[in-house]
């Protein structure tokens, strides 16, 4: 990896391409920044309304937006964030990332149906699964006493009623 | 005097049984958390947020000051038995720490680093105690011009000064204040930015908005980046020191206290810089050079007093001025927002109960995480060992939970996601996050203070600059930012060349 890197560096400079997806998403927030800003009334004996600071930002982000695809034509390359259990030097894992977000996304879906202490435990026995536990029931026992637990503890200990869902009559 | 008293009062609020539990429960769950790798001290606070919204602000407050302290323990754990830091303040304590723990003295380093944090902590919270008064009362006065001025400058100090790219500092502080848009217009009830959504017009929940980002971002990144080998756990009895450790920590420890409080006080942010000074320092004066690099403890025991004196010294800003210069103390920020209560110059004088019982309970979850922690040690050494997907599992799980509990409604947590893909990108991007949260918090209030300035000066841009103050902070801002750029060029090389890149040596072998 690394001579592939100093190869690179000494004939052409490595471009981040999606650095420019980067940028042109950051201008597309600055650009919805200041068309909203447009929309809004600035009332009489009001100096400087609602308007202004929404300009100024939407207004920096497109510069940045700007500097930052300069920058990346002139090769400047975004260094991943290190942490305790990140390995940097592997591709990214999109498949493991995709099953994450899909167990999220169908949380969000069915939380207020099936009601958290359902869900709450898919959640977690699907993220373990996702990211490459092979032990599926000992998971979706955990998740169950995890989130039926926690159901209780924010309905009793809390005074937060949470949606009992399908689970209704039972909890 | 009076001080002492009225800590003594708060002394006396926060000494009930009941409250003592509730510190204990703080400490012990705040090092469970904060030892957990990947989990820092500020994801600590915005994951245990939501297991005090039964509680009455006091007892809250407790607990929070037992997490903070908490978590801020269980980092430096974490990366003195795994050479891998958890955040940028914890990579001295690394250094050092982790070749001890290889030389078959990771009980001596466990040590000094927890009773120098305490030795810092108790220090530190003492003097935010002593300061945090007369500041307020200095800041009453203080006009909106002025105020804008600080916020700027606390903004500019964090994203240009801090951090590798000034670019990638200034599009995360962007980012930020563009959330901080989002909702209704305080003055004139108009929406910004909620593109027509209902549920965005009362503006993004930070708790939101600080779950997605350091939770859910930090787990999908991870996610993508797994570490698949086991990584190798250096095992630990329980921490102790002998005579000529003491002998050599306890310098180490006074002067990494004051390298650390007054970073941490000032707007400057960051427990960063003074561990790092306090490295070179502690390596310049230690008698045993030859040590740096092979273990020295000298070179645990001053960074790990550094990052918790700095850790108290944010207190200062964020009671006195109500202006959070971490990425955890906006999170607390946030969190006595929640309860109605917020920090600025006048809390002091409204609520002065709450605040000497946090200070008090601030100094109690510190005695307490050195009387538990320190018989604990080999059993938080063994949670490093926990599965991994079980372990994301559980963040992402609590997580969501947190965001779901806070009005019961599957909308924030589908805003969970959305902050956490933001969280995501920010990462892969290598944009500081730490300037994003100042944004989202900072914004809004710096928005509000222009506001007022520019009211009473009839929309002229000059009712920016008609306070003294505000002028001062301009011309101190604009030396910040001219003058290191300028000497780096007058002495021909950069400012820390020399052990920056020996830091980054250090990482690649440990690797």
């Amino acid at each position: 990896m690394a001579a592939t890197d100093d190869q690179q560096a000494t004939e052409t400079p490595r471009v981040d391409k999606a650095q420019y997806v980067l940028a042109a998403a950051l201008a597309a927030v600055g650009i919805y920044t200041l068309v909203d800003a447009r929309g809004l009334t600035v009332g009489f004996g009001d100096p400087v309304g609602p308007r202004v600071f929404p300009y100024v930002i939407g207004t920096v982000m497109i510069v940045l937006a700007v500097l930052l695809a300069v920058a990346t034509a002139r090769g400047d390359v975004a260094e991943g964030e290190a942490g305790e259990d990140i390995d940097l030097t592997s591709p990214p894992d999109w498949a493991t990332v995709g099953k994450l977000v899909a167990v999220l996304v169908l949380n969000v879906l069915f939380v207020n149906l099936l009601g958290w202490a359902v869900t709450g435990a898919l959640l977690f026995a699907g993220c373990a699964w996702a990211l490459g536990s092979r032990t599926l029931l000992r998971d979706a026992i955990v998740g169950a006493v995890l989130s039926v637990s926690s159901w209780y503890f924010f309905y009793v200990g809390l005074d937060v009623p949470l949606p009992p869902g399908i689970l209704d009559g039972i909890l | 005097m009076d001080t002492l008293d009225l800590l003594l009062d708060g002394m006396a609020n926060a000494l009930t049984p009941q409250n003592l539990a509730f510190a204990a429960i703080g400490v012990l769950l705040g090092t469970f958390v904060g030892v957990l790798p990947g989990i820092g001290p500020a994801m600590a606070v915005a994951l245990l947020l939501p297991i005090t919204y039964g509680l009455d602000p006091t007892q809250s407050f407790i607990l929070f000051a037992g997490i903070y302290y908490g978590g801020m323990y269980g980092g430096s754990t974490t990366s003195i038995l795994l050479n891998t830091p958890g955040e940028s303040a914890s990579v001295m304590t690394a250094i050092e720490g982790n070749k001890m723990a290889r030389k078959g003295r990771a009980a001596q380093a466990l040590a000094t680093a927890a009773i120098g944090s305490f030795i810092a902590g108790t220090i530190g919270t003492l003097l935010v105690a002593f300061l945090t008064p007369s500041l307020a009362e200095i800041a009453v006065e203080i006009g909106a011009a002025s105020f804008f001025a600080i916020m700027l400058l606390s903004l500019v100090l964090v994203t240009a000064v801090l951090g590798s790219s000034k670019l990638r500092g200034f599009i995360g502080l962007f980012i930020g204040l563009t959330i901080g848009l989002v909702g209704l217009d305080l003055s004139t009830g108009q929406a910004r930015l909620t593109g027509g959504v209902l549920q965005l017009a009362d503006g993004v929940d930070i708790v939101v908005v600080a779950v997605g980002i350091f939770a859910i971002g930090e787990a999908l990144w991870i996610a993508a980046h797994l570490r698949r080998q086991p990584i190798d756990v250096i095992p630990v009895g329980r921490p102790f020191m002998s005579r000529d450790d003491w002998s050599r920590s306890w310098k180490p420890w006074l002067r990494g206290t004051a390298l650390g409080f007054p970073f941490g006080a000032l707007p400057a942010g960051g427990a960063e810089t003074p561990t790092f000074l306090s490295y070179i320092l502690e390596r310049r004066l230690s008698r045993k050079k030859e040590e740096f690099g092979h273990g020295a403890i000298e070179g645990v025991a001053g960074p790990e007093a550094a990052n918790n004196a700095s850790a108290a010294g944010m207190f200062v800003p964020l009671l006195a001025l109500g202006l959070p210069v971490t990425a955890t103390a906006a999170v607390l920020l946030a969190a006595m927002r929640t309860y109605g209560i917020v920090p600025g110059p006048t809390l002091m004088t409204d609520q002065p109960e709450l605040v000497w019982t946090l200070l008090a309970s601030l100094l109690i979850g510190n005695t307490l995480l050195l009387v538990i922690n320190l018989p604990l040690a080999p059993m938080w050494a063994r949670l490093l060992q926990i599965p991994r997907p079980q372990l994301y599992a559980g963040i992402l799980f609590f997580a969501s939970l947190g965001a779901y509990a806070v009005n019961q409604s599957a909308f924030d947590v589908a805003l969970l996601l959305v902050f956490g893909a933001v969280g995501f990108i920010v990462r892969r991007f290598g944009i500081p996050i730490l300037p994003l949260i100042l944004g989202v918090i900072i914004g809004p209030l710096m928005e509000t203070k222009m506001r007022e300035a520019l009211d009473l000066s009839d929309g002229a841009i000059s009712g920016l600059f008609n306070e003294p103050l505000a002028i001062a902070i301009y011309v101190l801002m604009a030396l910040l930012l001219v003058l290191p750029p300028v000497i780096q060029r007058v002495r021909g090389r950069p400012l820390v060349p020399h052990e920056l890149a020996e830091r980054s040596d250090e990482q690649e072998v440990g690797r």
